[in-house]
């Protein structure tokens, strides 16, 4: 395929100007709402009865008290709210005291575990999505197409602790071809390559339920966008004035279809960092998703509020880059804000 | 006809919606002489926007050409293997629209739509390309070219859309352009423009235009020969000024019957009554008895066969069968 370029466009000195404002305006924007957000987080928690020393029965009413002062639990609930905002600013986002660590430090400890394997199921997903989803749309109600949907409904309706189990049988007990669960063997101090090669073969099973779970919808959601922008009547123009078949797909009706697909990447950001709960479950994965669970139980807050906080700014983000990427991806954006 | 550039040959195309069969064109037949413009007119839904898209094979599901051909160059279009389909799309015979607004993709600039079909179709690298598209814009008096072959569609007008749409479908001298309803989105003005434009181009260039209408006043401005079509069928062919000094079918005596004449007040404009049957529930009557104003016995039984007598005024219709090519038929006008 050829590849057209818009030679002799001075795309910078056209539409830079605004371009980069705009970007600038929309980035402005977030703090005013992530301070709000704050605000709610901070205030929902404040409001939520007990604390983390109110589950512990063994303590006296005068060690609660004097618990309770040293965590500076016993302040007003807005100085409390700034106290906590001031240290958040220096990068403090408190102390969890079910762990005895530093939150970020917990957090940091176990959020890239989630994110591995969530992000390479979101690249199975969206890979295996956009290629079947095209390519059944482009042969609509053919056998192929038939069966897709058949996949897309089978995936969206299995639940996923049942598959996840019956893989774990099948794979790990039956056929002993992969772990049964965990991040790493028991025991295991393998380093290096080695120890890559064992996380990789522990994700497998993970990752594959992730996929499976998200492939069904995104797939339909392709399959439907694609189908709807091979209506159009660009696309018959573009059949009118010769082109292969493939260029009709790849070059005119892929691009238009992707774009509302970058809003959808978007909102997968935070995704990447929440971590599967029950998947991480059942597979003994050490993620972020047990710890916030462990922490709700607890009533260790600081966790949770930190979690919060960082999907709701990782939410915002993800809906400025999404905006951004728009911007850059469909010409038309960038004449409605210059009018 | 003298040497007819194409040739289309008892075309069938139906659609199979629901299990029913509608015959959106059923057995027609024309052909278009060099550097002659044919209008082909008719009611909305009557079959003349998919003849325009079978003579490209343009029809998708649930539409699907059955029958007929399209000869062109002594080649059947019908068929042709994809990759001759592909070569004379776009490069011998080209096709416009009647949304200019919608069939130029959003995503990419003027330039880039332009410099690709040239790109498909010649040898031409995409400097080359880039050239004589700004040429090409040139030619469909656009002004500042350069800044329009930067542009995407979003930013210009309807007009000006249609015109580039033109340009692309000269991108490569093709030898005949289909112009299905091109003037139809546009308002007055810019409507007579467009046809002074492909006129000139006409003359210019020795191409041939099928021209797809429902309006007659465009059809008296542009046309050289016009094709009647009714419920799918071709119902009268004429030359433009017999047709319309002369029409024979009680259809085509409606239509022109139902245009308003400048400078004569009327009080209540002529229309047909009735509507078009619905394309899926023909039987073997005349299926434009109930509407017609002088149907006979026969029309409510027999669907009239296509005449030809020799001459270049052809009509289907049971008043001029055994010849009684009658002036009088026509007196009620």
């Amino acid at each position: 395929m050829r590849f057209i370029r818009d030679s002799g466009m001075p795309a910078e000195n056209k539409r830079g100007v605004p371009v980069k404002k705009y970007v600038l305006k929309r980035f402005l924007q977030m703090i005013p709402i992530l301070l709000g957000i704050s605000l709610l987080i901070f205030f929902l928690f404040a409001m939520m009865p007990g604390d983390y020393f109110s589950s512990n029965r063994k303590l006296t009413p005068e060690r609660l008290n004097e618990l309770r002062a040293l965590y500076g639990l016993n302040k007003p609930v807005i100085e409390r709210y700034f106290i906590w905002l001031k240290n958040a600013f220096h990068g403090d986002f408190g102390f969890s005291l079910q762990h005895m660590l530093p939150v970020t430090t917990l957090i940091n400890r176990y959020i890239w575990n989630s994110f591995i394997i969530s992000f390479v199921a979101l690249f199975f997903t969206w890979a295996l999505a956009l290629v079947i989803g095209v390519y059944s749309a482009t042969k609509q109600y053919s056998f192929f197409d038939k069966l897709v949907t058949l996949g897309v409904f089978a995936s969206l309706s299995v639940p996923s602790f049942f598959i996840g189990l019956m893989m774990i049988k099948f794979f790990g007990v039956d056929l002993h071809i992969l772990p049964i669960g965990g991040m790493l063997d028991t025991g295991s101090n393998s380093v290096g390559f080695a120890y890559l090669l064992e996380v990789l073969r522990h994700m497998i099973m993970p990752v594959a339920i992730l996929t499976i779970l998200s492939v069904g919808s995104l797939t339909r959601y392709f399959r439907t966008g694609m189908l709807d922008v091979l209506r159009m009547d660009f696309i018959r123009t573009a059949r009118a004035k010769g082109l292969k078949e493939r260029t009709v797909i790849f070059r005119h009706a892929l691009r238009n279809a992707l774009l509302p697909a970058i809003t959808l990447l978007a909102f997968e950001l935070p995704g990447l960092f929440s971590g599967a709960i029950i998947t991480e479950q059942i597979f003994g994965w050490p993620g972020i998703g047990k710890i916030q669970l462990d922490a709700l139980n607890a009533r260790d807050y600081p966790v949770l509020m930190t979690l919060t906080m960082f999907l709701s700014f990782l939410t915002i983000f993800g809906n400025f880059l999404a905006d951004v990427m728009y911007a850059a991806a469909d010409p038309r954006i960038r004449i409605a804000k210059k009018e | 006809m003298e040497e007819p550039i194409i040739r289309v040959n008892h075309l069938q195309t139906y659609f199979y919606v629901d299990s029913r069969i509608s015959r959106a064109v059923d057995d027609v037949s024309f052909s278009i002489p060099k550097g002659k413009i044919v209008c082909i007119v008719g009611e909305s839904g009557c079959g003349k926007s998919v003849t325009a898209l079978s003579l490209l094979r343009l029809i998708s599901d649930p539409g699907k050409i059955l029958g007929g051909e399209v000869l062109f160059q002594e080649q059947d279009v019908l068929k042709m293997n994809t990759k001759d389909l592909h070569n004379l799309r776009g490069n011998q015979i080209s096709m416009i629209f009647q949304e200019p607004m919608t069939s130029l993709n959003p995503v990419f600039t003027i330039g880039r739509q332009i410099v690709e079909t040239i790109v498909e179709h010649t040898l031409l690298d995409e400097k080359q390309a880039w050239k004589k598209a700004v040429g090409l814009i040139e030619r469909v008096d656009l002004p500042r070219a350069e800044q329009i072959m930067t542009s995407y569609p979003h930013e210009l007008s309807g007009g000006m859309l249609q015109r580039v749409m033109i340009a692309i479908a000269l991108s490569c001298d093709p030898s005949l352009l289909i112009a299905d309803e091109p003037t139809t989105a546009l308002d007055v003005t810019i409507q007579a423009q467009v046809l002074d434009l492909l006129k000139g181009i006409r003359d210019e260039s020795d191409m041939s235009i099928l021209f797809i209408t429902h309006d007659l006043g465009v059809v008296a401005e542009i046309a050289d020969y016009v094709i009647v079509m009714y419920a799918g069928k071709k119902i009268e062919e004429a030359p433009i000024i017999d047709l319309f000094q002369n029409p024979r079918h009680p259809y085509t005596k409606g239509l022109l019957k139902s245009r308003p004449i400048i400078g004569q007040h009327q009080d209540r404009l002529y229309s047909i009554r009735g509507q078009v049957p619905d394309l899926s529930e023909l039987g073997q009557n005349c299926y434009f008895c109930d509407r017609c104003e002088e149907c006979l016995d026969i029309c409510k039984e027999k669907y009239p066969p296509y005449l030809s007598d020799g001459s270049q005024h052809n009509t289907a219709c049971w008043l001029y069968e055994k010849g009684e090519l009658n002036e009088s038929a026509s007196g009620t006008n």
